[in-house]
């Protein structure tokens, strides 16, 4: 039995959701068994978890997990293996589902791999790849425990919809009290977030001066794509943190990574070269990025970025 | 800086706010290190690579520790799992400004070993919050806060980038996907540290002479078995290297994203 917790934004299957019921789905065909979705709190149309392969929908939706605390959900998960005698617990390797996997690991005393991107190997228990090293090296973790916790990386599989809604079962777990009161979520409107981004635009001090993203910001329009920037550009307030993608920003591994004025200090690189594809415009042929990159152009951003987005404009006019 | 000045109004007891802190900490190769293994690919190579301090434990957990402890009074101390090549890295804290510090003598071999035994230290001590880096710079796993909130029950703030502190309860600001959530909560808790909290503070020389007197308690490790195993390693396969595209091709750049990279 594989158990799967959906995360949900707004009672809505968050696209993190998606993939982890996807990879979910696959491991259970790996292993010859079922896949059990958990959603919990508010939710829409849990039954839509079906979608992606789950047999079955546990539903907790006590009002007391319309706001999320690790501790709480992390009762309700475990709670939900041992009554579904799951042997792989998976989630997403989000905010939440990081905050989480640890505390369910304790509780099933199951051993924890975290930012998984591929199936276990399972001839000989449990073996899995994941990043390290701020992705210059990949690890095979093999899990010792009859119990396993996983946390799927971001984009590392594709949302496969493969069947239609699955029945839906109330859960009651008993809860803990809750101890952290949430007292606002602050969301940047309209963009989808970077960790969840398929294209990232991002540009740094080549650009000069905040007064010059128009061109990377209509870019990114034409191409649907979520902005961000390096260090120095956050640094220096030409841009708001949030976007701040590298080391100590927020790491990513969106299929198309466009770095445009980026020099590519390995700090910034450790945040992004688990992009499938990475494009690199910067006018110095010498700027280290280009030894990370699939694509390069060495010109002048203030001409080409506004090229490449003509370019992108064509070629939806041709089809 | 700090919204704590604000509790210190005449004849309040500081006494009774005051903090001790517990700061988790670990080694992990320097970011421009490079990354190599040995022994048949199961261990790292660690020929030529220097060892840091943890920038998110060092930058933002232990500096906003520090930044609390002197705005109320209390103590910060560190903890690492490691060998007796750790007590570079807890000198370097306590000349940063830690208190003390204990050493695990043991290597961890996955981070439950590492949770369980910061756990039995929190249980033996009396500490009113435990900070962490929100991941360490080589595993990242972001597993040992997670896991050593559930061993104690305490609350789990992760991804903080703002802590506040008003009397007896907490504001937490926690970076979620495309946006932050603010919590309230009272002592103790765990918190993992992001970018945001705290800044970078360098060590002086007045620092580093105290700090080799501040007391490093070395203890013994209680036995117990591993969850995981970290069995071997690979290196990514060399990058094929840049195909350069003329600055005047963008249409060719277009269709090579879409076609042969098949990402648009």
């Amino acid at each position: 039995m594989v158990l799967v917790y959906v995360e949900t934004t707004g009672g809505e299957i968050r696209k993190a959701g998606q993939e982890a019921l996807t990879y979910g789905r696959k491991l259970a065909d790996k292993a010859v068994t079922t896949c059990v979705a958990l959603v919990l709190g508010k939710a829409t149309d849990p039954a839509g978890a079906g979608r992606y392969g789950a047999s079955r929908v546990l539903h907790a939706g006590d009002g007391a997990l319309d706001a999320f605390e690790s501790g709480l959900y992390a009762s309700a998960i475990a709670a939900a293996a041992r009554q579904t005698g799951a042997r792989f617990v998976v989630m997403a390797h989000s905010a939440n589902g990081k905050s989480l996997a640890g505390r369910v690991a304790v509780r099933l005393e199951a051993g924890c791999v975290s930012a998984v991107n591929d199936l276990p190997d399972l001839s000989g228990g449990c073996a899995v790849r994941k990043g390290v090293y701020s992705g210059k090296a990949m690890a095979e973790v093999q899990v010792l425990t009859p119990v396993a916790v996983l946390t799927v990386a971001g984009n590392a599989i594709q949302p496969v919809v493969v069947g239609d809604k699955a029945p839906v079962e109330p859960f009651a777990p008993e809860l803990p009290a809750r101890k952290v009161r949430v007292k606002g979520v602050d969301k940047v409107e309209g963009l989808v977030p970077l960790p969840e981004a398929e294209i990232v635009v991002s540009a740094g001090r080549g650009m000069k001066g905040p007064e010059n993203w128009g061109i990377v910001e209509e870019l990114a329009r034409e191409l649907g794509a979520t902005t961000a920037c390096s260090r120095p550009v956050a640094d220096s307030g030409w841009r708001p943190h949030h976007e701040h993608v590298g080391q100590t920003g927020i790491a990513i591994r969106p299929n198309l990574y466009i770095a445009i004025g980026i020099s590519g200090a390995i700090q910034h690189l450790a945040g992004v070269n688990r992009s499938k594809v990475i494009v690199v415009i910067n006018k110095d042929p010498e700027a280290p990025f280009f030894k990370a990159a699939d694509y390069g152009v060495v010109g002048d951003l203030f001409e080409v970025v506004p090229r490449l987005t003509e370019a992108i404009r064509r070629s939806k006019g041709s089809h | 800086m700090s919204t704590f000045a604000g509790t210190k109004t005449p004849g309040f007891d500081l006494n009774s706010l005051r903090m001790n802190i517990l700061v988790g900490v670990i080694k992990t190769p320097d970011t421009t290190a490079k990354i190599a293994f040995t022994d048949n690919n199961t261990r790292l190579d660690t020929q030529g690579v220097a060892f840091i301090m943890n920038p998110y434990d060092e930058w933002y957990a232990l500096v906003r520790a520090l930044e609390i402890k002197e705005a109320v009074g209390g103590q910060v101390t560190l903890i690492a799992v490691g060998d007796a090549e750790y007590d570079q890295i807890l000198r370097k804290g306590l000349a940063i400004g830690a208190d003390d510090a204990i050493r695990i003598d043991t290597e961890a071999m996955d981070s439950f070993q590492v949770a369980r035994e910061i756990a039995r230290q929190v249980r033996a001590g009396s500490y009113d919050l435990v900070f962490l880096g929100k991941e360490t710079i080589d595993h990242n796993g972001s597993e040992v806060g997670a896991m050593l909130a559930e061993l104690l029950d305490w609350p789990f703030l992760s991804y903080a980038n703002k802590l506040e502190l008003n009397g007896e309860v907490a504001t937490v600001n926690r970076e979620i996907e495309g946006g932050v959530e603010t919590m309230e909560v009272s002592p103790p808790f765990v918190l993992s540290a992001a970018k945001g909290l705290a800044e970078q503070r360098i060590p002086n020389m007045r620092g580093i002479m105290m700090a080799k007197t501040k007391p490093l308690q070395v203890v013994a490790p209680e036995q117990g078995d591993a969850r995981v195993r970290f069995a071997s390693y690979t290196l990514p396969k060399e990058k094929s290297s840049v195909r350069l595209i003329a600055p005047d091709q963008m249409d060719e750049l277009v269709r090579l994203l879409k076609e042969e990279a098949k990402v648009l």
